[in-house]
């Protein structure tokens, strides 16, 4: 790319956190219940044969459907936003990942107990791509409340992976899914510095 | 995906694939001239409103919304996919109209990443 931004460090005026996870699973809820506006929706166009956008050109008669995602956004001082982007959870939106997760913080996956394979295409992205990631397991009123080490252990979850249980309606409960992603991507930065100082 | 598919992100019906151009807006062209993350937010730079007279009226509406608000916020309110409003707003960029305000890169020391999560955090917690 031929543009350089200017060389002086620039504090971020703006970050992101990704929430991922299978259908239904109470993403943009989540988003909701914390945004300071209503969910917004932004479209990424994508060929039927999914090889992304900048292939449009090549093959402008292709016909093109969209992926959409959702996402809310948090003023949290007066020069810092945080936007919360939803991500559709198939391993063929991949490619989309990629863009979404460049600069994130980090990564909640959302898990529902009933179908936990859903979260598995997410949690192999995020390791890949070394994103530091939490699992929220959402909890609402009539699901079985189930143990979080089970849930831990039926994902193959590495042992420093911090699971949580959820109530994605719950702006509080929403809240503190982002302060622990939050703590976690800050502990594994500083403990990369002590590694790397070793 | 198959022809037939026309489920979205969440498996919810989406749009049956489109035979529209999006791209025609942007001249077929699909790469923005400079960085844009999605988060990224933009300010409009103090310029001569005859400056404005020559704009498509994609890159107006674009410039119109764009102030104090990230590039997935234009998109959306615009209606225009991201790929579109990432190429329209590289050209406002360029002309000096929009400025990008900073974002975490690749290219970030550790010491920014740490500030912003810092940051980020503090926020969080009082928010």
């Amino acid at each position: 790319m031929d543009f350089a931004p200017t060389s002086a460090p620039r504090k971020a005026a703006s970050t992101k956190i990704v929430i991922a996870g299978g259908f239904g699973v109470g993403k943009t809820t989540l988003v909701g219940s914390v945004s300071e506006i209503v969910p917004l929706r932004t479209e990424a166009l994508v060929t039927n044969e999914s090889e992304g956008v900048d292939d449009l050109a090549a093959v402008p008669t292709k016909a093109t459907t969209t992926v959409a995602m959702d996402f809310g956004r948090l003023t949290l001082a007066e020069d810092l936003v945080l936007y919360l982007f939803g991500t559709p959870g198939q391993r063929r939106f991949w490619f989309m990942w990629d863009d979404l997760c460049r600069g994130a913080i980090g990564a909640i996956v959302m898990v529902d107990t009933a179908r936990l394979d859903e979260s598995f295409s997410p949690l192999d992205y995020f390791e890949s791509k070394g994103l530091p990631f939490i699992v929220a397991v959402n909890q609402f009123d009539g699901t079985r409340e189930y143990d979080l080490d089970e849930v831990a252990a039926a994902l193959a979850l590495p042992p420093e992976v911090p699971i949580i249980r959820v109530d994605a309606r719950d702006r509080e409960s929403a809240k503190q899914a982002l302060v622990r992603v939050t703590e976690y991507a800050l502990l594994r930065l500083t403990q990369s510095l002590t590694v790397n100082a070793n | 995906m198959a022809p037939d598919d026309t489920r979205g992100p969440d498996d919810e019906p989406v749009a049956p694939a489109r035979f529209v151009r999006p791209y025609t807006i942007t001249a077929g062209r699909t790469k923005a001239a400079v960085d844009l993350p999605m988060e990224a937010t933009l300010r409009i730079q103090p310029h001569d409103a005859s400056a404005d007279a020559d704009l498509g009226a994609g890159a107006q509406r674009v410039l119109d919304l764009c102030d104090q608000r990230s590039v997935a916020e234009v998109s959306a309110l615009a209606s225009m996919p991201i790929g579109v409003v990432r190429v329209l707003l590289g050209d406002l960029v360029q002309q000096g109209l929009v400025r990008v305000q900073a974002t975490i890169t690749e290219s970030s020391s550790q010491d920014e990443r740490i500030e912003l999560i810092e940051r980020t955090l503090r926020g969080l917690r009082s928010y």
